[in-house]
């Protein structure tokens, strides 16, 4: 089946189409932010580039990121298959400008041109019991990327236990440390639990959650709330040049811990949050949200 | 808006304070981690040679009272000619081990990126007279539109993001972010986030 085409139609909308729900969020927070504010100013250029983007068909940001995938597959599909088709749509898209070639060999600082190379792109492959595809695709910029972080509680010197008081303060920590570097305002998806490497994984993938969607185990839902009121109380604002807007949202998930660890991992995603979710049909049919 | 020609005079950025909102219009050059390392090691730690003495010649034309862009931009080719899509501002605090320097040898008058910059580029600006200018980070396309041709590309094996890129800009806006007297927003919005932070951390 055709895996090229509509992999091609997801990297340019994710590329240029900036989703609904982060347009309206960042609307609603430049009708709340000062009259004559920088922050009111940033975001109206902001939400301004976004509208250029769409209209024009041009990246909404020229960083286009580290290519994340995340793939839901049938059973009975060859994950190489896919693999060679994605690489194909990737090598496409960065020819027709859609993507920036963003691979460089860390020996050699040889950048590919076509965005394939070691880990490039970053695939996570997962069989599930339906019969179509699923296909979540993150285009995250190298800057947000930058202020991620991983905590290990307890933390003597922010005094998080290891409890959720303790998650609070050290993400509370790692925005105040982000400062407008990640391109504030962003969305934090946040992984509690599992090893090191699991945690990463696990942060990055409550970003494709809605920006205003709550978490539906109930203490995680009030305490993606509460860190998200307490972060926009230090006032970095958008950009970092001082506002009411630091974060547009909070997104929390959880592992199962061993005894010994506790991590807690913050990526943040900066206010271009290019992430789409594509489901595929066998039949070729295909939807993008 | 105060808008400003380039090449600047250092008179004119001397009264350029924190907050100003400034239009550029002239030619700038676009140089990141790879091109920043490069200045240092090619041209200041030696004398340059054969073809960087070529490349300095061209660069020190365009950015002595000039201004580096840290941008690492989406270009369309078209048979050699080149068009910016996507322009937006990298993370400036990368080139703090090397910026002042930078700064010194070219004669800069200013830098724009966004984050902002540290302490050692802060008193570089005061000692050598320039500006960090703030664009808007992400906004690439509006920013793209600003840059009216591309004069010229050099080093583009170190890959289209990290290449110099030699641009003409018109009606370029950012927002001084840090001044040549010793000011810098990045600076205070640090302080005062840490005081909002340490009045959430004692709850």
């Amino acid at each position: 089946m055709d895996f090229k085409t509509p992999m091609f139609e997801l990297i340019k909308d994710a590329s240029t189409n900036l989703p609904r729900d982060v347009i309206d969020i960042m609307e609603e927070m430049r009708a709340k932010e000062e009259a004559d504010s920088n922050a009111k100013s940033v975001l109206g250029t902001i939400l301004d580039n976004v509208d250029l983007a769409k209209v024009e068909q041009l990246p909404i940001c020229q960083d286009t990121g580290m290519i994340f995938l995340d793939i839901y597959y049938p059973s009975g599909f060859s994950t190489l298959m896919m693999r060679k088709e994605i690489n194909e749509a990737i090598k496409e898209a960065t020819q027709a400008n859609f993507l920036r070639p963003n691979a460089v060999d860390v020996v050699t600082g040889k950048n590919t041109g076509d965005n394939i190379g070691n880990g490039s792109p970053s695939i996570y492959f997962n069989e599930w019991e339906k019969d179509y595809f699923e296909i979540r695709l993150m285009l995250k910029g190298g800057g947000s990327e930058n202020v991620g972080i991983q905590y290990k509680l307890p933390d003597s010197t922010l005094k998080a236990g290891r409890d959720l008081d303790g998650v609070k303060r050290c993400v509370l920590e790692g925005v105040f440390k982000a400062q407008g570097l990640g391109c504030a305002p962003g969305i934090l998806g946040i992984g509690i639990g599992g090893d090191r490497g699991g945690s990463y994984y696990l942060s990055k993938k409550q970003l494709f959650r809605k920006v205003k969607d709550a978490s539906p185990d109930k203490e995680l839902a009030v305490l993606e709330k509460d860190i998200l009121e307490s972060a926009n109380k230090l006032g970095i604002g958008p950009m970092g040049f001082g506002g009411l807007t630091t974060l547009l949202g909070v997104k929390i998930g959880t592992y199962h811990r061993h005894p010994a660890t506790f991590f807690v991992t913050i990526t943040y995603l900066c206010w271009a949050g290019r992430r789409k979710i594509m489901t595929l049909r066998q039949d070729g049919g295909y939807d993008i949200d | 808006m105060i808008n400003l020609t380039l090449p600047i005079a250092e008179g004119d950025i001397k009264k350029l304070k924190v907050g100003d909102n400034v239009s550029l219009t002239g030619v700038m050059v676009t140089a990141r981690d790879v091109a920043h390392k490069y200045i240092m090691e090619h041209f200041i730690k030696e004398e340059p040679q054969g073809k960087d003495k070529e490349l300095f010649d061209l660069l020190y034309k365009h950015l002595h009272d000039g201004i580096i862009y840290h941008c690492g931009p989406v270009v369309k080719e078209d048979n050699g000619k080149y068009t910016f899509l996507a322009a937006g501002p990298t993370t400036s605090i990368r080139e703090e081990p090397y910026q002042t320097d930078v700064i010194k040898y070219f004669g800069l008058r200013g830098v724009i990126g966004k984050g902002g910059m540290g302490d050692k580029t802060l008193q570089g600006l005061m000692d050598h007279k320039a500006v960090y200018l703030h664009a808007i980070g992400g906004a690439a396309a509006l920013i793209g539109k600003s840059v009216k041709e591309v004069l010229g590309v050099e080093r583009l094996d170190f890959g289209m993001p990290e290449a110099f890129w030699i641009i003409r800009v018109e009606d370029f806006q950012c927002v001084v972010t840090m001044d040549s007297h010793g000011n810098s927003l990045h600076k205070d919005m640090i302080e005062r986030s840490k005081g909002e932070l340490d009045k959430l951390l004692a709850q």
